[in-house]
């Protein structure tokens, strides 16, 4: 499967309202093709904001964002997994997958099922599922997008701890096969050491990036490596605050 | 106590329901049968000297021609009222400007006394079929527009999100993500805009008319006729009735079933 998209990010401002300060001033990211990116931060820093500008759910903002080279309006739609799972309560497991890209195929929609490990439940509604059961039908809703650009806003709040060591294995083996673009935001700094190969951290208002440093992925199952990352990510926002 | 009300509401109930449902109409027609021996008046005749009088108005009588009468102005009444207030509706509940605007009329509509608005339809348009529809119309209308633009006014901006993340095309928005909230509301607008068109057609139709279920009714008013009357009343209520269970509730399992409790 083809590598995910280049993306590029030149905010010059955001604000929501002239009478508050500006949430974003000046801000540049770059994210190379195929790149896992977790940006990191405290609550309220912009970290959703700056994932739904690239979504186009929020477009009042001065700058430009680029997708694959293309303006992102114009670029294929990425895949959005948000905090909550959001699916359609009144569509089906494959109705739910079929209602952001209409194009695929029984087969195809049972492959992503299978994918995720929700086979054979195709037909099931989402309240037949468990929690982590839906963020993995979101998940494969996000995939099924095909643009090779994956969103995750905060992809395990809510959920047992299992559950979220599951999902991760998941969420990280299919990132191996698919090679995706990811933009994930997270409040974790496991989150980030379990999936992201760089991270970024957000800080202040208007944000800006107070720290950018890869993560070695190389034995990312490794927990004593995966709490020296946790460790690097909380000096980093250490040095900060 | 609590514990009771656990067993009230346990799954075996569904099953208690059903028969109680088969329960309540023949209850009703013995009770109706008591108060006719009671009465022993030509005023009050039993369910068994209605049910032969049905029979004689069937074959002899024009009750087949004014139930087909009365339910096609009730058809179309239901089905202009409700193409009319949801459209209105689904506007009025995204627009504000047009909602501040208009909804006072809405108001109005609501208010206005159905017998007032047939009285005008019939000195404007004449006593014709088309003036008996607009009435109907016109009073059932604000119902809808009220529920759907109620409707509306609760979707979910989580849902648009998500059709804005994905890109949904506003046709694919409209059939996956607006049509599937309304539809509560919708079948809501349907259920009570039937029973008050219904209504409301009986009285247009005694107001002026040709024919239909209103219209013999007034004439067996007139000689008091309780037979007559109470004849038409039961095959009208065992019309609303099929169209309830053979109708709607199939429609609204059809389109609610997804929200079915968890088995």
């Amino acid at each position: 499967m083809a590598t995910g998209p280049g993306l590029t990010l030149r905010v010059t401002e955001m604000r929501f309202s002239q009478a508050r300060p500006a949430l974003f001033g000046p801000l540049s990211l770059d994210v190379a093709p195929g790149e896992v990116l977790a940006l990191i931060g405290p609550s309220g820093v912009g970290k959703t904001t700056l994932l739904r500008m690239i979504a186009g759910i929020e477009r009042g903002f001065q700058g430009q964002i680029t997708i694959g080279g293309l303006p992102a309006d114009q670029a294929p739609p990425p895949g959005f997994v948000f905090q909550d799972a959001r699916l359609l309560p009144w569509l089906t497991a494959a109705d739910n997958i079929r209602a952001v890209q209409p194009d695929l195929g029984l087969d195809e929609v049972d492959a992503l099922l299978r994918g995720v490990g929700l086979a054979g439940l195709a037909d099931a509604y989402p309240r037949q599922l468990s929690g982590g059961m839906q963020r993995r039908l979101g998940l494969a809703r996000a995939i099924a997008t095909g643009s090779g650009l994956v969103l995750l806003d905060e992809p395990f709040v809510s959920l047992d701890r299992a559950v979220v060591l599951d999902l991760q294995r998941l969420f990280r083996d299919i990132f191996a096969s698919t090679h995706p673009t990811v933009i994930m935001v997270s409040h974790d700094p496991e989150d980030a050491a379990r999936l992201a190969d760089r991270v970024v951290v957000l800080s202040g208002r208007p944000a800006r990036i107070i720290a950018d440093f890869r993560l070695n992925t190389g034995s990312a199952l490794d927990e004593a490596h995966i709490a020296r990352s946790v460790q690097d990510i909380l000096d980093a926002q250490m040095e900060v605050s | 106590m609590g514990q009771h009300a656990t067993d009230l509401a346990s799954p075996a109930s569904p099953l208690v329901r059903p028969r109680l449902e088969w329960l309540s109409l023949p209850l009703l027609l013995v009770l109706w049968q008591v108060a006719a021996w009671m009465a022993a008046s030509r005023f009050l005749p039993s369910p068994l000297a209605v049910g032969l009088h049905i029979q004689d108005l069937t074959l002899h009588g024009h009750l087949v021609a004014d139930f087909a009468k009365t339910l096609q102005r009730a058809l179309i009444g239901f089905a202009a009222a409700m193409a009319l207030g949801m459209a209105a509706g689904l506007v009025l509940g995204r627009v504000r400007t047009l909602d501040r605007l208009f909804g006072p009329w809405v108001v109005v509509g609501l208010n206005m006394p159905a017998i007032v608005i047939a009285i005008m339809c019939y000195i404007w348009l004449g006593l014709s079929e088309f003036a008996l529809i607009l009435a109907v119309v016109i009073n059932k209308t604000p119902m809808v527009i009220t529920t759907i633009r109620e409707g509306v006014r609760s979707f979910l901006p989580e849902y648009d999100e998500l059709a804005l993340a994905f890109r949904m095309p506003l046709a694919r928005r409209i059939r996956l993500i607006w049509l599937p909230q309304l539809m509560p509301f919708i079948m809501a607008a349907a259920r009570t805009g039937l029973a008050l068109i219904w209504k409301i057609v009986l009285v247009f139709e005694v107001l002026g008319s040709d024919g239909g279920v209103g219209f013999r009714v007034g004439i067996f008013f007139q000689y008091f006729d309780m037979a007559g009357i109470l004849s038409y009343t039961t095959v009208f209520v065992a019309m609303v009735l099929a169209f309830e269970h053979g109708v709607l509730r199939s429609v609204e399992r059809r389109v609610l079933g997804w929200r079915q409790d968890r088995a």
